[in-house]
């Protein structure tokens, strides 16, 4: 009984990875430049392809596609935000949103022409399929490699945040842009850095999300839901609040389809319900 | 004025040339996913049917065919029903084909019925919808009548715990319906069912419930794609199937579509379904060395390619046997009862309720060649929908 309760505490830790793999570059994108963007899965599904068509294609290992997932996805979203999205900075809500589902539509259809409609393979390497046992519970190894990433890009978001020059621009910048400025800070440049940090992280978590997610040109669509609960549980514009906001998600969520599987869809959204109203402004958030 | 008169001559042109036109033509109204998620089985219908016109040419009894086709983008049956309003009203076809969801079918069926046009339903799988237009034939699958069979199979097998784990839609619960009516009469029972959400990234705490539960099998439903996809996985790699836990299901759950991307998960998976690209028979290895050849960027003929080549063949039967009358009533008439070989196997269209009959086949999922194929091992001939009757 008690290392069913510890499987279960470990799946749900590993789901909740999931949903902060694919919902962290969100926070950033959304929360720390206040841009709704809800095309944040369309940047998510370029790092899927990207990790997709090198394994299938090249041969390349699939932890090898991992950083080429991160940093195309990155530049695409370097240059879309170049090109399209700093032109939305200063528009109201409503227009980023439109503008943003407009782009994730325009992107479902791109990717329908190029790859076809069907589900894309995600090609793991036989050292990350199965359990090992540790104290008698099953600890399957691609939900420890999930867990792994969590906490490797938790810890560089942090030091990168908190500890570069970079990151103190990035704070400077948010805060109060006029003033960045004025002290000589490249308020454009650092914004355009940071939209490709986001849209990174959320290539890397299409492509580590494959195996689970799978992926097709419905994806943006498909889990836009999911990366915009993490965030808004969690509270834009914090790493430490989606990743405690995903952990919950992912741990009540799983436990609940395994207690009580007749309920299981509902959990999810009745938690979301009860954390809003217990912390309006996310588990971590500091603005409304 | 020089564009009304632009106008006036083009429409008088028409005029005049329509008569002629209609008179030796058979125009099909063509209603399939052309886009969005499920376009794949559009291009796979399509592909089905250009084949059958390349093998059987573009006239029969006396009569061009000619095509018009209209997507309807997947599950949507207000797009359904424009499409086959468009169709009837302006484009005045005779017949219409298509209809890869119940709800689609059963949104143009007023309309068909009212306008007296046959309608060739290729795989919209609910039961009895045939009953929505007297004209109105199924060549493709019922739902029911794939599932009941794995009922009878597993009831067959003496397995001791048998649990269902569905979908929680209409689909779902009509499967795990009619697979324990097939346990039943086989006489075993269902000692645990499971209804998960349609959409649900991780399957993760289901499987480990079945897991911890040690059935001897499983019977599942899922929507094909990325669910089917990813069960199987999870099945495989929370060693389910090392305990010798045997996954059953329908053969949505091993279309040929999607089980190559469960790699070696997959292999061992029985499934009852009505078509395999592995069918040992003369008429199938010719269909799908044709589909082959003809389509290289297309892989994988399915029972959607079959069912649409099917499709064809039975208006080709039926306008032979009306002399090339295409009007509803004569030409359900002219095929009710019908029979003839597919790729499939033997089908027959239901004398009474216009619907399917076929035989439905026990598979495996085995390597074959270097590829995964559902290897037919046992027959349930001359399969109906019970649930329609």
């Amino acid at each position: 009984m008690a290392s069913n309760i510890l499987g279960i505490l470990f799946d749900g830790l590993a789901y909740g990875s999931l949903l902060f793999l694919i919902g962290v570059g969100l926070s950033i994108t959304m929360g720390l430049m206040n841009f709704i963007n809800l095309a944040h899965g369309t940047f998510a599904m370029a790092g899927g392809y990207i990790s997709a068509s090198l394994s299938q294609r090249s041969g390349l290992p699939f932890l090898a596609t991992l950083p080429v997932a991160f940093v195309g996805a990155g530049l695409f979203g370097l240059v879309a935000e170049r090109l399209l999205f700093r032109r939305l900075y200063k528009a109201p809500h409503l227009d980023q949103v439109l503008f943003t589902f407009g782009f994730v539509l325009s992107s479902i259809a791109a990717a329908h022409y190029f790859f076809g409609a069907g589900q894309q393979m995600g090609v793991m390497p036989s050292f990350l399929q199965g359990q090992i046992r540790v104290y008698g519970i099953d600890l399957g190894r691609y939900r420890l490699l999930l867990i792994a990433c969590v906490g490797l890009i938790t810890l560089a978001l942090h030091l990168i945040l908190s500890k570069t020059r970079f990151g103190a621009q990035v704070r400077a910048a948010v805060d109060n842009q006029d003033a960045a400025a004025g002290l000589g800070i490249n308020v454009g440049l650092i914004f355009s850095l940071c939209f490709a940090l986001g849209t990174g992280l959320a290539g890397l978590g299409g492509a580590l999300g494959i195996e689970v997610l799978g992926l097709d040109p419905g994806f943006p669509l498909k889990y836009m839901v999911y990366f915009l609960l993490v965030v808004v549980v969690g509270g834009a514009g914090t790493i430490r609040g989606p990743l405690i906001a995903a952990m919950i998600l992912g741990v009540f969520d799983v436990a609940g389809k395994y207690y009580v599987p007749q309920a299981g869809a509902f959990i999810i959204y009745v938690l979301m319900i009860v954390l809003l109203l217990a912390f309006p402004t996310g588990l971590g958030g500091k603005r409304a | 004025m020089i564009r009304r008169q632009f106008l006036l001559s083009a429409t008088a042109a028409l005029v005049i040339a329509f008569p002629a036109f209609a008179a030796d033509t058979v125009k099909v109204g063509l209603v399939l996913p052309m886009s969005g998620p499920f376009s794949q089985y559009g291009q796979q219908m399509q592909n089905g049917i250009k084949l059958f016109m390349k093998e059987h040419g573009d006239v029969v009894a006396g009569k061009k065919i000619e095509f018009i086709i209209k997507d309807d983008g997947g599950i949507a049956p207000d797009r359904a029903r424009r499409a086959v309003q468009d169709l009837i009203v302006r484009d005045k076809v005779d017949v219409l084909v298509g209809f890869t969801f119940t709800a689609s079918a059963l949104a143009a069926a007023p309309l068909a019925k009212e306008a007296d046009k046959a309608m060739i339903v290729l795989n919209a799988t609910s039961s009895g919808i045939t009953a929505a237009n007297p004209y109105m034939i199924r060549i493709g699958q019922t739902l029911p009548q794939i599932t009941e069979p794995a009922g009878h199979y597993a009831g067959a097998q003496g397995y001791k715990t048998i649990y269902t784990v569905v979908a929680d839609i209409t689909a779902g619960h009509d499967a795990e319906a009619a697979f324990t009516r097939g346990l039943k009469a086989a006489g075993g029972e269902v000692a645990g069912t499971l209804r998960v959400p349609a959409q649900n990234p991780d399957f993760a705490p289901f499987v480990q419930r079945i897991k911890d539960g040690k059935p001897d099998a499983v019977f599942t439903w899922l929507p094909p794609g990325e669910a089917t996809i990813n069960f199987i996985k999870e099945f495989n790699q929370r060693g389910l199937s090392a305990e010798n836990i045997v996954m059953l299901g329908t053969g949505d759950l091993t279309d040929e579509l999607t089980i190559e991307q469960t790699g070696e998960a997959g292999i061992g998976v029985v499934t009852t379904g009505h078509y395999s690209m592995a069918h040992k028979s003369p008429k199938n290895q010719a269909f799908v060395k044709a589909y082959l050849a003809e389509f290289p960027n297309d892989k994988w003929p399915n029972f959607m390619s079959v069912s649409a080549y099917d499709g064809m063949a039975a208006l080709y039967r039926g306008l032979e046997k009306t002399g090339g009358n295409a009007s509803g009533p004569a030409l359900v008439a002219a095929l009710k009862g019908e029979k003839f070989e597919s790729p499939r196997g033997p089908i027959e269209i239901d004398a009474k309720t216009r619907d399917i009959v076929q035989t439905v086949y026990v598979r495996k999922v085995e390597r074959v060649d270097g590829t995964l194929a559902n290897v037919e091992f046992q027959e349930f001939p001359a399969s109906r929908d019970s649930a329609s009757h």
